[in-house]
Formats: structure tokens, C-alpha cells, sequence
């Protein structure tokens, strides 16, 4: 299952058509959301699908593990604000602060960067990690920048109303990131087939040899997170613009995992992995954490599992199973399909209340003995309900072990016959 | 010969000494490659053939001695600035960029030399210069079949031809062959020294090897090295008759050789 062992590019021709399509889904979903979460939550979505696919130039493009990235993303916000604040003296037009914030997060890239690039592999990580903790410890000693505990906070309707766009409504809001992120996208897709962006690869796959055929690592290294730092910096703007506040928390370790963790769950190894993955983080931060208080632990479950059954990510998923599709065997793997989510369901939902009730015993004891679990009642003080729960995730992982081989197996089958089919039609 | 001074060899060194920790591999080696000469070096396990090959590529500097690289110090500098200087080299074990297809492995490589740089600014599929070159070191290696096919999953004896696809693509006038047909069968090393052979035409040629049918096929002439000395540095026929090099290496590998029927 291994992603990188195949290349499959089903939109070779039809690339007009995907990013007609992303116009599209970016300019009708608020016609298609109209509540103010929903609209809250696109606009979210922007900003994350963006900040993602800058760590991703990092993470899947060019090997490096960053666990600092929100501190280009986090200052640039910080710029943003002030710069927010300043609008109504120099009348710089809000419309453009995310793009001087994307300047002011490529500085900090150049100056911090510098030191970061000089190594790679798991040096490389150590550094960030370093200067991550550094720059949210000097958010507390520079509350001139910072703003102290209380953050930087301002108005973005402060500008001129340029044909009557004051981006107080979210909606207008919505429209300026919408903008940005098919910009930054289109952008950043175009890096990936420059000179740069494919020594970037280069160095990922083999830095060794890449010095070999006049190439710097450490330069290409460098400019690559600078280039990953602009873009960085403008999603940092956006978030400025949308939020109007900024705290140390967006320079924080807990931004920069978060900004891994979706990344990684995306799909790393595929350009638009990192959509899916900014996608899910604004899902999971808004939606998964109403629900219910362990949506934490849920999304570590996910990103273990995801970790050793589908190191490529969502995106990888998808892709593996497109190219199935094109050779027309999927309709073979539909039933093992519906066995596996059958069972995986099942699994879940015992997990999940057995979840829920541990919660419940430990935080929520004063709201009453019982839990209220997907329409039913448990409660966590008696046998009745863990031992029912324990049965049922029991049963389900048993099942769920037996589809997975069955369906390992069909796999299997099928990767071979497509292997067989592709040299073919190489002879032919 | 005062030290940098200008010489007009591709490639020379002045008493190359090379140690790690105590123990010393390289010895005061000397050498003398002119341009467009092709050199097999040749020589016991543990002479220190890499290790030559290692100083004169700059991934290991030299503890003492020069190396010069068309008349220039290469003292200091790192790999990518000797390559830059028009020299490349191969490795024994494949050293590819799996995860990018055969096309992209070769246009790399092409990139610098074209002047392309660290460029952002410009599409590669708009590089014609490149790609043709690319295209055409593609046919010359015969992988222009495979172009599309990931590094990862080309067999043995083809990674072995990008392996040296990626050396010369770059259109280096220095070019260091490391075992470039370690692993092959027989058959496939007679093509391969004749692959060789066409894509280092006019080229200055080092190769490190242990077939001594290879060596005596391609080499202009031989540099023996033994125990991090250069021990004989001539023409095949005249190192085959040298009695130092009788004693010290060529005598038992010859006769193993002829033993084993593989070769006369």
C-alpha cells in the first residue's frame, strides 16, 4: 500500500477542469452554507487550506520535518494586526494586509530559516522545535509586539468602502480569503513545476547526490522555506483579517503540531493532500470539538491509524483507488468495502462509548450519572453498559480483523493484475 | 612544481594524503590524468580506490597534499562547486532520486549545467534546451522507452545506465566512473563498457574497476594503487609486464581470472 511506488496523473488533461471546478466550489459553497457557522467555518477553511499546503512544500515536498511552522504563520498574524491598526493613518487598503503579511512572514523565514536550513533530517526538526519554543517564549517578553496576555486585537472595517466593500459582513470577508486561497493554491501548484520546486524533490529523495550535480542542498533548502514562509505569512494575514485578534497561541507548538498533524492526514505525498487536510482541521477544531469533549483523543486514534495503514494520507486513498477505478476493477472491491466501514463502525462505536463514559466518570459527574450516547442512555457507575460496550468492540475488532484480511488479499489480487495489465501494454 | 601552480592535466594530484582517525588510507598519491585520456584505476580491496575517488570529488578533503581539477586547487570546496568546475562522478552503489521518474532524474542533472540555477520563475516544461538534452542522454543510456517509469522500479542492470546517465548529463569534460558494472552478468558488461565507451567521447574518463577485462578494454592507461600509493601509472601493456605490480596485485588476479576461464 505503499504511495510513492506508483505515479498515476488521471488529470494530465483535464487540469483546466480541476481548478475550474476549485473557482467554482470556492465561489458557490456560501450559496450553498448560508448559516454564519458555516460561512465562519469557509472562511477557516481558506486559511488552513492555505497554511497547509506552505508546511506541505516543506513536509512533502522537500523532506523536511518542521514542528515550527506556526511561528511564520503566528508573527505574520501578528504583523497583520498591526498593520490593521495602523489602516486609518498610512490608509493601506485591508484587502492587501495578507500579502504584507506573507512579506513579513517571508523576513522571519530569511532571518530564522537561515539557521534552520543549514541542516536537514532530524536536526533540521530539532531547530524548529527550538525556535518555535523560543518565539512563544519572547511572546511574552515582548508584549510591545505581542500584546501580553491579552494578544493584539483590532477592526478591519477601517478602510475606505471600495465599491461599497467595507469587509464588515462575513460574507465579504469569505470572499477577499476565497480569493487569496485560489491565488496561493495556483501558486504553489506552479512552484511544484519549476526548476526549484523539482531539486526540491531532488533533495528530499537523495541530498547526497544532489550536491553531486552542482546543486547546494542547503540553498535549495533555504529558499524553499523562505518561499514556504511567504505563504505562510499570508495565510497569517487572512487570520488576522477573519479573526481580528491575535494571541500567543498562533505561534504556539500546539499550532505547529496541529498544522502536521492535518497535513499528514491530507496526504503529504500529493499536492492537494494538504486541501483535504485543512479541510478536516477546520471540521475537527469546530465541529468534532462541539460534540464531544475527547475529540482530541479521537483524532490521535486517527492519525495512529492513519500513520501505520495509510502513510499517504487521504489523498493517497483516493488516488490508490482512482487508479483501481481506471482499470475498472473497482466494482470487485465495493463488498469488502461495505464490510470494512460496516465493521470499522461498529468498532467505533463501542470505542466511542466506552470513550465517552471514562470521560464522563472523570469530568462531567456533576451533569447527572448518565451519558447520553448516540440516542441510547449508559450508565457509567453500572457493569451493564461497559460490559455491553466491551462486548460489542470485541466482537466488532474480530470481524473487522477477518474483512481486513479477506480484503488485503483482493487487494493484493488486484494491484497484480493492474502491474500485469501496465506491462501489456508497455510491450504492445 | 611549486603548489598552485597551473598544470594542463584534467585532473592531478599532488602527494594526496588522507587519513581517518589514526589509520591513513591514502598515502601520498600522486597522479597525472591529461584531458581526454581514459584511466582505470585499478587495485587490492582496501587500496583505497573510493577514497581517491571520494578526495577528488570533494566528498572527503584531503588531510594533506592538492587536488587539482583542470589546473585549479579544489582545496575547500564542496562537491557542488567541483561539479561546477566540469567534473561528475558516479557511485558503486546506485545513488538515484527514487521517488521522481527516469526523465526527472536526468533533467536534474541537466538543469544546472543550463544555467537554470534555483529558478522559481520559470516552468520546466517550458525549458526546451533542457528537456531536449534530457531526451537525448535518455537515448544514449536506451531509456528512452522507460522515460515515465519511477527510479525505484527499474531493474538493476537499468539503474546502473541512469546511474550514468545522471553522471554526464550535465556535459562534464571530467567524468569519474566508481564500478559502474559492479553486479552485471557478463553479457550485460560487454554492452555496458560499449555504452561507456560512446557517452565519454572525448571526455576524460577515471574509472575505478575490478573486471580486468573492462580495464584493459577501455583504459588508455592504468594506475595501479596499492596501500594508498600509486605504485605504476602507464599503459596497459607495459603495467601488465611491470613486476612491481606482478608481486603487489596483478599477478594473482590475473591467474584467478584466467582460472576461472572468465578471461585471457
Amino acid at each position: 500500500m505503499a504511495p510513492s511506488v506508483y505515479r498515476f496523473k488521471p488529470w494530465n488533461v483535464g487540469r483546466g477542469i480541476v481548478w475550474g471546478l476549485f473557482a467554482l466550489v470556492l465561489l458557490v459553497a456560501p450559496l450553498l452554507f448560508t448559516s454564519n457557522l458555516s460561512l465562519t467555518m469557509l472562511s477557516q477553511m481558506g486559511i488552513a487550506i492555505v497554511v497547509c499546503l506552505s508546511y506541505n512544500m516543506l513536509l512533502g515536498q522537500g523532506g523536511m520535518l518542521s514542528f515550527g511552522h506556526a511561528v511564520y504563520s503566528g508573527l505574520a498574524t501578528f504583523i497583520a494586526m498591526h498593520v490593521l491598526n495602523k489602516v486609518g493613518v498610512t490608509g493601506i487598503p485591508v484587502s492587501l494586509i495578507p500579502l504584507i503579511a506573507g512579506i513579513g512572514g517571508m523576513g522571519f523565514a530569511v532571518v530564522l530559516g537561515f539557521v534552520t536550513t543549514k541542516k536537514a533530517g532530524t536536526p533540521f526538526a530539532m531547530i524548529t522545535l527550538g525556535i518555535g519554543e523560543l518565539v512563544f517564549a519572547m511572546s511574552l517578553m515582548v508584549p510591545e509586539f505581542f500584546g501580553g496576555e491579552g494578544g493584539v486585537s483590532g477592526n478591519r472595517v477601517v478602510g475606505k468602502p471600495f465599491l461599497g466593500i467595507t469587509f464588515g459582513p462575513q460574507e465579504q470577508v469569505y470572499y477577499l480569503l476565497a480569493i487569496y486561497t485560489f491565488v496561493c493554491t495556483a501558486a504553489m501548484f506552479a512552484f511544484t513545476r519549476t526548476p526549484l520546486g523539482r531539486m526540491l524533490n531532488a533533495v528530499r529523495d537523495n541530498p547526497e547526490r544532489v550536491e553531486f550535480i552542482g546543486y547546494s542542498t542547503q540553498r535549495v533548502r533555504y529558499l524553499a522555506f523562505i518561499i514556504s514562509g511567504f505563504f505562510a505569512g499570508v495565510a497569517g494575514g487572512m487570520a488576522a483579517i477573519n479573526f481580528e485578534i491575535a494571541t500567543a497561541e498562533v505561534v504556539g507548538a500546539v499550532r505547529s503540531g496541529g498544522y502536521l498533524l492535518f497535513t499528514f492526514l491530507g496526504g503529504a505525498t500529493f499536492f492537494f493532500g494538504p486541501i483535504i487536510g485543512g479541510v478536516l482541521m477546520v471540521i475537527a477544531s469546530v465541529l468534532l470539538s462541539e460534540f464531544t469533549k475527547a475529540w482530541l483523543l479521537y483524532l490521535g486514534l486517527i492519525f495512529l491509524f492513519m500513520v501505520m495503514y495509510a502513510p499517504g494520507g487521504i489523498a493517497s486513498l483516493i488516488m490508490m483507488n482512482l487508479r483501481v477505478a481506471a482499470f475498472g476493477k473497482l466494482r470487485r472491491l465495493w463488498t469488502s468495502y461495505l464490510a470494512l466501514g460496516g465493521t470499522a463502525l461498529v468498532v467505533l462505536a463501542a470505542a466511542a462509548a466506552m470513550i465517552e463514559m471514562v470521560y464522563h466518570l472523570q469530568l462531567d459527574n456533576t451533569l447527572g450519572s448518565t451519558v447520553n450516547f448516540m440516542g441510547t442512555t449508559l450508565n457509567p457507575a453500572g457493569l451493564d453498559a461497559w460490559f455491553g460496550s466491551a462486548f460489542v468492540l470485541l466482537t466488532g475488532l474480530g470481524l473487522f480483523e477477518f474483512v481486513r484480511r479477506q480484503f488485503a488479499h483482493e487487494w493484493g489480487e488486484v494491484q497484480g493484475e493492474i502491474e500485469k495489465e501496465i506491462k501489456r501494454r508497455e510491450t504492445l | 612544481m611549486s603548489a598552485g601552480a597551473p598544470s594542463g592535466f584534467a585532473v592531478e594530484l599532488r602527494d594526496v594524503r588522507k587519513s581517518f582517525g589514526k589509520t591513513e588510507i591514502i598515502r601520498g598519491a600522486s597522479l597525472q590524468v591529461k584531458a581526454g585520456e581514459r584511466v582505470a584505476i585499478i587495485g587490492p580491496n582496501g587500496a583505497g580506490k573510493s577514497t581517491l575517488f571520494n578526495l577528488i570529488s570533494g566528498r572527503f578533503h584531503a588531510s594533506s597534499g592538492e587536488v587539482l581539477v583542470h589546473g585549479k586547487s579544489i582545496d575547500g570546496l564542496h562537491p557542488y562547486e567541483i561539479n561546477r568546475m566540469g567534473l561528475a562522478r558516479s557511485f558503486q552503489v546506485s545513488n538515484l532520486f527514487v521517488r521522481l521518474s527516469v526523465f526527472e532524474n536526468v533533467r536534474c542533472a541537466v538543469l544546472w549545467s543550463m544555467g537554470y540555477r534555483y529558478a522559481f520563475w520559470k516552468f520546466l516544461a517550458d525549458l526546451k534546451d533542457a528537456n531536449d538534452r534530457t531526451d537525448e542522454v535518455l537515448k544514449m543510456i536506451r531509456l528512452d522507452k522507460r522515460r515515465d517509469v519511477l527510479a525505484m522500479n527499474l531493474t538493476y542492470a537499468e539503474q546502473r545506465a541512469l546511474e550514468i546517465g545522471i553522471t554526464i548529463a550535465g556535459g562534464a569534460g571530467v567524468i569519474l566512473l566508481d564500478e559502474p558494472t559492479a553486479g552485471m552478468s557478463r553479457s550485460e558488461t560487454t554492452r555496458f563498457v560499449q555504452l561507456i565507451r560512446e557517452v565519454t567521447q572525448g571526455k576524460t574518463l577515471l574509472t575505478v574497476e575490478h573486471d580486468m577485462g573492462v580495464v584493459f578494454g577501455l583504459a588508455d592507461r592504468i594506475a595501479v594503487l596499492v596501500y594508498g600509493e600509486v605504485i605504476a601509472f602507464d599503459t596497459p601493456e607495459n603495467v601488465r609486464a611491470n613486476p612491481k605490480v606482478q608481486e603487489a596485485y596483478l599477478g594473482s588476479v590475473l591467474a584467478e581470472q584466467q582460472a576461472a576461464g572468465a578471461h585471457g
